[in-house]
């Protein structure tokens, strides 16, 4: 029996992130301090350290915000539009050189794992401003009138989930089609939004332009109701989103929403049985399944049901867990206790419902916010498990018979974001994908994204496309 | 700030075979197969018993090849490619480094050929680094037939195997009985291992069968000293659909091995079509209980490149195919910068290309 091939740990750097011991607010330009907001402390999800305080903005804040963002949205929704791609390919590319020091950084603060932020989040963000740096000059031919005209200024409110991702789909199209922009970053990662800021002022970006508040939910309660905003963006809960709903109806504002959703992922008995697998793992376990768009519910042809269900718990065992920053972690922590305690309990209530829980056997580390990779097999439309959102490495497994029963238990479900379809037959994938009301379909893949891509929702899963030509309609007068 | 962080990644557990894995196959081919209840012990090499009837015509042999699961190339060729992301360092690269070099089968395949390059091939393969004599030796090397007697007696003595190809290598073009005759005077020469090439014309024109029995005819020409591999030119039979077929076909005859490629045509091994040989040898074991070996050859030219192959192992078919009676690199020139990383994890300094022997 040859000895065990251990990897050893292989370590990421964090001597590449300088972080300060707090930070203010950036607006007009510069880090000010807040009128009366509080420190919070951020955590790193892994260990529970605190990394850095940051300031809770308040109302007054956000006012301040907005104004220097209505003063400079004069000016720079009066530049040509080659002008502001510059300004926005200068931002991609110092995305790029300093795309080591933000994944590390985004890991810290979020607990997902380096390899993500290396070889997705990143490389996402810097394609994502360089796609829509395209646009800037080129938006009387995106179909939307000989000269479509900006909205003005932006209020945006982005999640914990991909903090300078969603950032990315948020400012980059808002800048190209000449708007200015107030962020609020989530509550428990406002880290690298912090240090998107400074990325704006090392590309000269103007003042104002881009303006960062950071908080929590009063915060951006705030801003949305800003009688000076006329955009509103939000990607997170649909509770939330519901809420924003209703304080802008009645308003002039525009608004898009991103919420949660349900994915199904279907798998049928002629699919390509091993990378069906790996974009099962990769739908649901993917950011410790704390993707909105997430395979959350396994549909499978129930004649290849053990056949899949065995190759993926293998598959499982072989998943590596622990400190985010090593090169070879896959799995992450969870990114908050609040997240953690909502996942444990769904959890408990999918076993007390009587559907059979399974995870590889698994040493969660004993400090930071830890779950395992949970499946769920014996899981019907019943159960809470298949229908609410978990937002968590939990994946519920449901069977079905005939296409028909796949499309119908898919659709079945208040969300609408994402699905996927295994096959290797293209005439069903075509005739599946036409019949499924989702977003965003993938075929023998998931979770991949691009920014020519739109991407949104049906139903609950809120409106608007983000991403693609479609993703500057959401920030034009059109 | 803390120093302790949070425990160091590991695997959640090794890999072990799961209740009902073992019947997956026969699941998808109840009507075909018929498992047997256990197990032959591991390192058996007798050919698969449960999977008798698949091979009884062309038609039940098409039916069972064509009735595997398709490979989705994207999707492979991702994984294969996340895969090559671990990051070996420190103990592990020092482990990867000695395991790889004991897993090569030190390979000349030339025209010009002669007694003294292959002993000096086979001086190398006994002892790789002559300065450091913790060394490992290689697993094999590699040869024509009629260099057969010239290995052997530069390696006597060693551990280290003498593998021969056949059957009209690298082409294949031959009758049966010129391709056999082949092989029984590699074996009558001593060779430990016959590395044969399968006809790739039968099988692009669907006659599987024939190859099947081409194979099956070589393997008993081997009789039961030599073990046999069998080599699929994964470049010419072009799609991965193919490799999985010709992967199940080669071991239903009886392969000890399957290995990617003679190194003589344009593409050789890739992490893809290794990693989907290696989904076969462990679908293969799970589903008959015979475990077959797996060798990638031509074009893994760097140490960084072979310790990428050992992830796809180990991350595949598991531990158990972590020695070199079940895992091989077929290469030359990969053995040199193995032992410049070896030493350079020893010493620190990187030598240069003087410090290691030129073969």
């Amino acid at each position: 029996m040859a000895p065990v091939f251990e990897y050893a740990p292989a370590p990421e750097s964090r001597a590449v992130v300088d972080l300060a011991p707090s930070y203010g607010l950036f607006i007009d330009g510069e880090f000010t301090e807040s009128a009366g907001g509080d420190l919070v402390k951020t955590v790193s999800p892994a260990t529970e350290e605190v990394l850095a305080e940051y300031t809770r903005g308040t109302a007054e804040d956000v006012d301040r915000a907005v104004r220097a963002a209505r003063k400079a949205f004069e000016t720079w929704s009066a530049l040509p539009g080659a002008e502001r791609a510059k300004y926005l390919f200068r931002i991609a590319r110092v995305i790029q050189e300093r795309s080591r020091e933000l994944a590390v950084l985004e890991t810290l603060d979020n607990g997902k794992p380096i390899r993500e932020t290396r070889d997705a989040d990143l490389p996402l963000v810097a394609a994502h401003f360089f796609y829509y740096a395209g646009w800037a000059d080129k938006l009387g031919h995106a179909g939307f009138g000989p000269d479509p005209r900006p909205l003005g200024v932006a209020g945006q409110v982005i999640p914990w989930n991909f903090p300078l991702l969603m950032l990315a789909w948020k400012i980059a199209p808002a800048l190209a089609a000449g708007n200015t922009v107030v962020l609020k970053p989530a509550e428990t990662t406002p880290l690298s939004a912090l240090f998107f800021a400074d990325i704006c002022r090392q590309a000269g970006l103007p003042r104002g332009v881009v303006n960062i508040v950071t908080g929590d939910g009063a915060t951006g309660a705030a801003l949305v109701a800003h009688p000076d905003v006329d955009k509103v963006a939000f990607t997170g809960s649909t509770a939330v989103g519901k809420e924003i709903a209703r304080t802008v109806a009645g308003t002039a504002k525009k608004l898009t929403l991103e919420l949660g959703g349900k994915g199904a992922n279907i798998v049928f008995d002629d699919a390509p049985v091993d990378q069906a697998v790996e974009g099962i793992v990769n739908g649901i376990f993917f950011n410790q399944g704390q993707v909105c768009c997430a395979g959350s519910r396994l549909l499978v042809q129930e004649s290849v049901h053990d056949e899949v269900l065995d190759a993926l718990k293998r598959r499982l065992s072989t998943l590596r867990l622990g400190d985010p920053l090593d090169k070879n972690t896959d799995i992450g922590a969870i990114n908050s206790a609040e997240q953690l305690a909502r996942i444990t309990a769904l959890a408990d209530q999918g076993e007390a419902e009587g559907a059979e829980r399974w995870s590889p056997s698994c040493e969660l580390p004993s400090s930071g916010y830890w779950f395992a990779p949970t499946v769920f097999t014996g899981v019907t439309q019943a159960h809470t498990i298949a229908r609410d959102e978990i937002f968590g490495p939990v994946l519920s497994v449901l069977t079905f018979r005939t296409p028909d029963e796949a499309v119908a238990k898919a659709n079945n479900t208040p969300y609408g974001l994402s699905a996927g379809i295994w096959t290797e037959k293209g005439s069903r994938m075509l005739a599946v994908a036409g019949r499924l009301r989702a977003g965003v379909i993938w075929s023998n893949t998931f979770n991949k994204f691009d920014p020519t891509s739109p991407f949104g929702g049906y139903k609950e899963s809120g409106f608007g496309r983000e991403g693609g030509r479609h993703g500057l309609e959401a920030y034009l007068d059109v | 700030m803390p120093d302790a962080g949070p425990a160091p990644a590991r695997g959640l557990t090794r890999p072990v075979p799961l209740r009902g894995l073992y019947s997956r196959y026969a699941r998808r081919y109840a009507r075909l197969v018929t498992m047997p209840t256990t197990a032959p012990a591991p390192g058996s090499t007798a050919s698969a018993p449960g999977l008798a009837d698949v091979t009884a015509s062309d038609s039940t042999l098409r039916l069972f090849l064509h009735g595997l699961p398709g490979v989705d190339a994207v999707g492979l060729e991702a994984r294969a490619a996340a895969l090559g992301t671990r990051s070996i360092k420190t103990t592990a690269k020092a482990y990867a480094l000695d395991l790889a070099i004991s897993m090569v089968d030190l390979t000349t395949l030339e025209g010009a050929d002669t007694p003294g390059k292959v002993r000096a091939l086979g001086a190398k393969a006994v002892r790789p680094d002559p300065a450091d004599r913790a060394t490992p030796s290689t697993a094999a090397v590699c040869v024509y037939p009629d260099m057969v007697p010239a290995a052997k007696e530069a390696v006597a003595g060693s551990g280290v195997k003498v593998a021969s190809v056949a059957t009209a290598f690298p082409a294949g073009r031959a009758s049966l009985a010129v391709k056999l005759a082949d092989v029984r005077e590699a074996v009558a020469a001593g060779a430990d291992e016959v590395d044969m090439v399968i006809d790739r014309g039968a099988f692009l024109a669907g006659r599987y069968l024939k190859v099947y029995e081409e194979i099956t005819a070589v393997k008993e020409a081997c009789g039961t000293d030599a073990r046999l591999k069998v080599i699929f030119e994964t470049g010419e039979l072009s799609t991965y659909d193919n490799i999985r077929r010709a992967s199940w076909l080669g071991m239903l005859a009886g392969a000890d091995f399957i290995k990617t490629s003679t190194g003589k045509v344009a593409v050789n091994a890739t992490p893809a079509n290794t990693l989907l040989m290696l989904e076969a040898v462990r679908d293969f074991r799970a589903a008959t209980g015979v475990q077959v070996g797996v060798k990638p050859a031509g074009g893994i030219r760097t140490a960084k490149d072979a310790v990428k192959f050992l992830v796809l192992v180990n991350e595949t078919a598991g531990a158990d195919w972590l020695d070199n009676h079940w895992f091989r690199f077929g290469a030359s020139s990969l053995l040199n910068d193995l032992l410049m990383q070896r030493q350079k994890l020893a010493t620190g300094r990187y030598s240069g290309p003087d410090y290691v022997t030129v073969d």
